[in-house]
């Protein structure tokens, strides 16, 4: 019986493991598994910092190095006088512990010796964008800027409203009132609160006065509440702009199509258009 | 009483530090007290000494800001204290983590579970230099500040002085991980800002030494102590701990009824081992 058994194949004896094969493979486990936490953590950081609509406290640096010279310590909370700015917590779908302010609620008092600004630590609040002459001046300061909604604005539905005009600190600068006559009566006039976006400091007394429900007129991030023309446009009426011209060189752009004269090509077959 | 207090009195200190640092943090947001204000990523005493976050502020470096001169002169006041006296002190006698975590260790010694889990520990307690590591290559490519994002020392800390939010569950995850998962998981395992100051601190004056004639092997030093490790020398040899990981907590000091461990300034006992 015994003989008839099949032979077992006998195990090759596992060399005990090497102490350089040993170190490789546990860099090489802690390198991959370091990689997997990389790209999880680096994923997050993506998403918690992608929030666009965020109002900072006045002389943030630019979004992208507001978050990296922020350093969270709150003291710029502390030193506002108004309890205006507050730090995100988790669950405020802000960049966490970075400090802003919501306007409706609490709008920047605008005061004159911007006391939240030199306490910042690490100049993520920079003293130099509000200083003018050595001086500091909260009229330079960008937090955003306002945006009328025109169709839930009721000064445009011809009642008379200028609650945001009588607000803003920057009183018949940042937010004038335009008169149009309302054809509907016929004897009345619109007063349209229209916005100046290159005066608004976004402090957001306008959103704070503001009598509707829900605010017709709202601070925005300035990037995201204003468009771009390019470069490409030149306002001939506009001294000044126009002087861009004086360097100005032709460019000359090459397709397919540049290979024969405009005339010939616009002879020949159509072919080589699609 | 006595007792009591020779047992704890480390203990209670520590608690005290900590909690009244709480309240100071607190009352600067609450009440407009100046003599500590911000929280532990920056903060200035009496609106004059500034106190930054030297982790944080090289992840800042990393990631390509500009570090204006408070920030560094905090840096340098907070980096100095630690590498020349307190060793990695912020984590046992500052940290507010370290109440949670402190917490989730009694009860797992109360609960006994280590006796379910084995005594072998399943994660090696350089994980956290790995996290220190990727946390300054995370902030550099992604050019924001990595840890400071995630992290719960911070979140609970801000959460305290400024409103909590959701912060409370970043509380719970670490108490239950510490209970249930690993055996003092994130402060001696994970954590990268532990990991920082047990780098920092390696040289600092103020060390536990051990004394060997004394001991009389009873072991509950080791019992107590969350980092283990470093009191490799317990029984065997009278010695300094060396290691940066030990946090200074001297928990071990108190537990001993042998006179076999106390505080030392480390060259001192050092040369006096040399010259035996």
């Amino acid at each position: 019986m015994s003989e008839s058994r099949p032979e077992i194949k006998k195990k090759t004896k596992k060399q005990p493991i090497s102490d350089r094969r040993r170190f490789i493979l546990n860099m090489a486990r802690g390198a991959g598994i370091a990689t997997i936490g990389g790209f999880l953590w680096s994923a997050h950081l993506d998403e918690v910092t992608a929030s666009e609509l965020v109002l900072r406290p006045p002389a943030a640096l630019k979004e992208d190095d507001f978050l990296k010279t922020c350093i969270k310590c709150g003291l710029c909370v502390e030193a506002c006088p108004y309890d205006t700015l507050l730090l995100a917590k988790p669950g405020d779908n802000k960049p966490l512990g970075t400090p802003y302010f919501v306007p409706r609620d609490v709008p920047c008092y605008m005061c004159p010796d911007i006391p939240c600004v030199p306490v910042c630590p690490t100049g993520a609040l920079d003293v130099a964008s509000v200083t003018t002459n050595d001086k500091l001046d909260i009229n330079i300061s960008d937090m955003g800027v306002a945006v009328v909604d025109d169709e839930s604005c009721i000064a445009f539905w011809g009642i008379q409203c200028d609650a945001c005009y009588r607000a803003c600190p920057l009183f018949g600068t940042a937010i004038t009132i335009e008169y149009q006559q309302n054809e509907r009566t016929g004897k009345h006039a619109f007063m349209k609160p229209i916005v100046h976006a290159d005066a608004c400091t976004g402090c957001g007394m306008c959103e704070h006065a503001c009598v509707t429900e829900k605010p017709a007129i709202f601070i925005l991030p300035r990037e995201t509440a204003t468009g771009k023309a390019g470069s490409y446009y030149i306002k001939g009426w506009d001294k000044s702009d126009e002087k861009r011209l004086e360097d100005a060189t032709e460019i000359e752009t090459v397709t397919e199509l540049s290979k024969e004269s405009a005339t010939d090509s616009l002879n020949g077959s159509l072919e080589d258009l699609y | 009483m006595q007792k009591l207090w020779d047992n704890y009195r480390y203990l209670f200190l520590r608690r005290f530090t900590q909690i009244s640092l709480l309240v100071l943090y607190f009352g600067a947001n609450a009440w407009g007290w100046s003599l500590l204000m911000g929280n532990l990523s920056s903060s200035k005493i009496l609106g004059v000494i500034p106190m930054s976050d030297p982790y944080a502020a090289l992840q800042m470096l990393m990631a390509g800001a500009v570090l204006a001169g408070d920030l560094l002169i905090g840096v340098v006041v907070v980096t100095l204290f630690y590498l020349l006296i307190g060793g990695r002190a912020f984590c046992s006698w500052v940290c507010p983590i370290n109440m949670i975590t402190d917490a989730a260790n009694f009860l797992r010694r109360k609960l006994e579970i280590d006796r379910i889990q084995g005594v072998k520990q399943p994660a090696s307690r350089n994980i956290r230099y790995w996290v220190l590591g990727l946390s300054l290559i995370i902030s550099f490519i992604m050019g924001v500040t990595a840890f400071e994002f995630i992290s719960p020392i911070s979140m609970v800390h801000r959460g305290i002085v400024f409103g909590l939010g959701f912060g409370w569950a970043a509380m719970l995850i670490i108490f239950l991980f510490d209970l249930f998962v690993l055996k003092n998981g994130w402060c001696g395992h994970i954590c990268p800002l532990g990991g920082f100051y047990s780098l920092l601190g390696k040289f600092s004056l103020i060390k536990v030494h051990h004394s060997e004639e004394n001991c009389t092997l009873c072991m509950k030093c080791k019992d107590v102590c969350p980092e283990k490790q470093v009191l490799h020398m317990i029984g065997k040899e009278s010695l300094p701990v060396l290691s940066g990981e030990c946090s200074n907590c001297a928990r071990c000091i108190e537990v001993c009824d042998d006179d076999a461990l106390r505080f030392s300034i480390r060259e001192l006992a050092l040369q006096r081992k040399t010259g035996e």
